[in-house]
């Protein structure tokens, strides 16, 4: 199919490609092939990489068995953070292009977003009471994830404290990318700061110092998360547009009666 | 296994935010797609 636009049509080049699929019917029609091709891997590496983290993967010298909370609060951690970086991208497809399906999108990210943020901390804290002694410390690393959480919570309320629904996504894609300063705050937090949290085991570049019987069932379990998460997010978004033919329909109906 | 309480607590918590957002994603798209299929049955088929 090509991607250019047609003659006479004003949308921007690059807009252009992105708007193909921002017809409901097509994108309702792709992610139904879609969804499936999620689910499966999210539940089959989701499963393998838990199950393997939990029973088969070695306890560490140091921390003992607490070190198997990694296998869900290092998943959960880089999902808050990429998931935020997709409702920034979102944010700026709608603030940029005006892309109907990315408001939506950006919607329906935020509370998933907030669920893996949430988790993430709570997990964190899990595995800080037994290796430091404290549920909770106001650390670099830690600090920047809850603030992480309340850009998040902020996103879900703007986006519906508003009675036009547009000026909530406008507000809503403001903030999300007003918030993507953060972003590079946790990655480098640990390294700009003293921290109790410990330094980065797997960098892209470098060697990662972890040993790999346990490095792979954490790969495995992110690429899980991740699948699942994009799953998560897909299906809200097929209910969402769905949900919003539905209102269409019912308006056009109440105005012609 | 050391540690336990901690270790089982994190998995449970698991669990529920991915099964607790998947059952819900799920729920959801079921509901609208009955409805529309209720409101517009042509649509409803699309929507399939």
């Amino acid at each position: 199919m090509s991607t250019v636009a047609p003659a006479g049509d004003a949308t921007p080049l690059a807009g252009s490609s992105l708007h193909r699929f921002a017809n409901p019917g097509r994108f309702l029609r792709l992610s139904e092939v879609v969804l499936p091709w999620l689910v499966v891997p999210a539940v089959v590496l989701t499963v393998t990489g838990l199950g393997w983290g939990l029973f088969f993967a070695p306890a560490d010298w140091q921390q003992g068995d607490a070190v198997r909370i990694m296998y869900v609060h290092v998943p959960s951690a880089w999902l808050a953070s990429s998931g935020y970086f997709g409702l920034a991208l979102c944010s700026l497809l709608s603030l940029v292009w005006r892309h109907p399906l990315a408001d939506l999108a950006a919607v329906e990210i935020g509370p998933v977003g907030a669920g893996f943020t949430a988790l993430c901390l709570a997990t964190g804290s899990l595995w800080g009471k037994p290796m430091w002694g404290a549920w909770w410390v106001w650390d670099a690393r830690l600090t920047s994830v809850l603030v992480l959480l309340f850009l998040y919570l902020g996103h879900i309320v703007l986006v519906r404290a508003f009675d036009d629904p547009v000026r909530g996504y406008r507000a809503g894609a403001i903030l999300a990318l007003v918030g993507v300063i953060n972003l590079p705050i946790i990655k480098f937090s640990v390294d700009w700061w003293n921290t109790l949290h410990q330094p980065a085991s797997i960098t892209l570049l470098g060697a990662p110092s972890m040993a790999p019987l346990m490095l792979w069932p954490l790969l495995v379990s992110a690429l899980g998360f991740s699948f699942a998460f994009a799953a998560i997010v897909v299906a809200r978004l097929r209910a969402a547009v769905m949900e919003r033919r539905i209102r269409g329909l019912l308006m056009a109906r109440a105005v012609s009666r | 296994m050391t540690h336990l309480p901690f270790i089982a607590a994190s998995y449970a918590l698991a669990v529920l935010v991915l099964g607790g957002f998947g059952a819900g994603a799920w729920l959801r798209v079921g509901a609208a797609r009955r409805r529309l299929a209720a409101i517009d049955p042509r649509r409803g088929r699309v929507a399939r």
